[in-house]
């Protein structure tokens, strides 16, 4: 196959970015987008350029690093799948792809397609846990959890956290990530505990790392790798009004 | 919560000032159905029907309430607008992330703006001159709106321009109705798909009972 790449060029998140032109010739249809890349990548070092950086670490659709814009829609055309589970069959021969990062103020650019997506982190570390003592871990089964409860909660808790909600959002908002971890955590007894505390200090960082609202266009769930559903939002939604309006 | 800035309480404000102002498009339409009475009877009626309104003290208490919905309602568009502007950074060269909501969904802001728009014409013929305009009489000596309303249905401008609006509120309350309920934090499966049927029901049944009105008016009412 042959592939006309227009790939967005940023030295460093102060400077100016713009696309730059480059044509792939003898693209294996099986190959992932990513080793595409790689592809375009040695032949880049070989000419003693810079190759162009991206996020990437498990490319078995698992592990979140991945994720570019691919004609302008997260992790490309396909619906539920991570840039690395992508494959050069979904293009045709001759075909003009547009890569660029995802964007948002939230995730300014370190390199290229490389964004930095710590804001994610830090709404976790403001309360995607369950606190608990230190020790020998506890008999499994003093807590009893139904099966379904299990996988409901497990459902929210499929997030990766790759960040092509927030990519694919009108509003750069990072409703469904936050919510999901709020949702799993609510779901099961250990976590819910914590449910009310949790809800607000999650909500006012995600507010803090300047992520913009949720209106339930859905197209998060549409693009999100993992089918996390936005009914989740709805969930946060639910427990956050309720801390406040139970607030003493 | 009035003054909070946070945006889930400004959501939260936009859902609850918006279903009030879905609940009064049915008690506005109600209403205005009695327009489309045989002409003479209409006229005493509605002319009757409106006086009602304007004399009653609590229909006046909703009034304020409504207004003060109308105006949080658009500031708080306007301030999550601003937000979410700011959040989006530098746009994408190349965007098709249209492919994965509706188009209405995606544009409130633009639909909302061709209502309030709609909504300052709308006051000023109607709701003004009935209020502060001089205003002739009918034979009970009640003013006659309902006059007021005929004529200006004649003017087939006047008649596209509600239909447009209209269609713009019926997209508008499509993703609102259900979205609101989300927003106010309803997140059971089966009752998201209930509320998600009856405002899809309830958005067109406001569409179509709104435009009915000025379209029966200009076919049937010649003066």
């Amino acid at each position: 196959m042959k592939i006309y790449l227009k790939i967005w060029r940023q030295k460093n998140s102060q400077s100016k970015g713009g696309f730059v032109d480059y044509t792939l010739t003898e693209v294996s249809k099986d190959m992932s987008f990513l080793e595409m890349l790689d592809m375009l990548n040695i032949q880049l070092v070989k000419k003693g350029e810079r190759p162009v950086e991206f996020d990437h670490d498990c490319r078995e659709g698992i592990c979140g690093q991945c994720g570019v814009m691919i004609n302008g829609i997260a992790h490309g055309p396909l619906k539920h799948t991570t840039t690395c589970q992508l494959h050069m069959r979904s293009f045709e021969d001759g075909d003009t792809i547009y890569v660029e990062p995802f964007k948002a103020t939230a995730f300014p650019i370190v390199r290229d397609l490389k964004v930095n997506r710590s804001s994610l982190d830090h709404i976790i570390a403001s309360g995607g846990y369950v606190s608990v003592d230190t020790g020998q871990a506890p008999e499994a089964n003093s807590i009893p959890v139904t099966h379904e409860q299990a996988e409901a909660a497990f459902d929210s808790a499929a997030c990766i956290g790759c960040g092509a909600c927030v990519a694919s959002c009108k509003n750069s908002s990072a409703a469904l990530f936050t919510s999901a971890k709020i949702s799993q955590l609510a779901q099961l007894p250990q976590g819910n505990k914590e449910t009310p505390q949790r809800v607000v200090s999650m909500v006012n960082q995600m507010e803090e790392e300047g992520f913009g609202h949720c209106s339930f266009t859905e197209a998060c769930q549409v693009e999100c790798p993992e089918d996390i559903s936005v009914l989740n939002i709805a969930r946060m939604n639910y427990e956050y009004n309720r801390s406040r309006l139970l607030k003493k | 919560m009035i003054f909070n800035k946070n945006t889930l309480t400004r959501k939260n404000l936009m859902a609850l000032t918006g279903l009030f102002l879905s609940f009064f498009l049915i008690i506005h339409l109600a209403g205005n159905l009695q327009l489309l009475l045989p002409a003479e009877e209409a006229q005493l009626q509605y002319n009757s029907y409106s006086r009602l309104l304007g004399g009653n003290i609590f229909v006046k208490f909703v009034a304020y309430v409504l207004y003060a919905c109308i105006i949080v309602h658009t500031i708080d568009a306007i301030y999550l607008g601003i937000k979410s502007k700011r959040a989006n950074g530098p746009s994408y060269a190349r965007d098709r992330r249209g492919r994965a909501s509706k188009w209405y969904s995606r544009h409130m802001m633009a639909l909302g703006i061709i209502i309030f728009v709609f909504l300052v014409i709308h006051f000023k013929d109607f709701w003004y001159s009935y209020k502060f305009g001089e205003m002739p009489l009918d034979i009970n000596g009640n003013k006659d709106l309902y006059t007021l309303v005929v004529v200006a249905f004649q003017e087939l401008w006047y008649v596209i321009l509600y239909i447009v609006a209209i269609i713009a509120l019926g997209y508008h309350l499509l993703h609102g109705v259900f979205s609101a309920h989300r927003t106010l934090g309803l997140y059971h499966p089966l009752y998201t798909k209930i509320v998600k049927i009856l405002g899809i029901i309830f958005a067109v049944v406001m569409t179509f009972g709104y435009i009915l009105i000025p379209v029966y008016i200009y076919l049937t009412q010649q003066l």
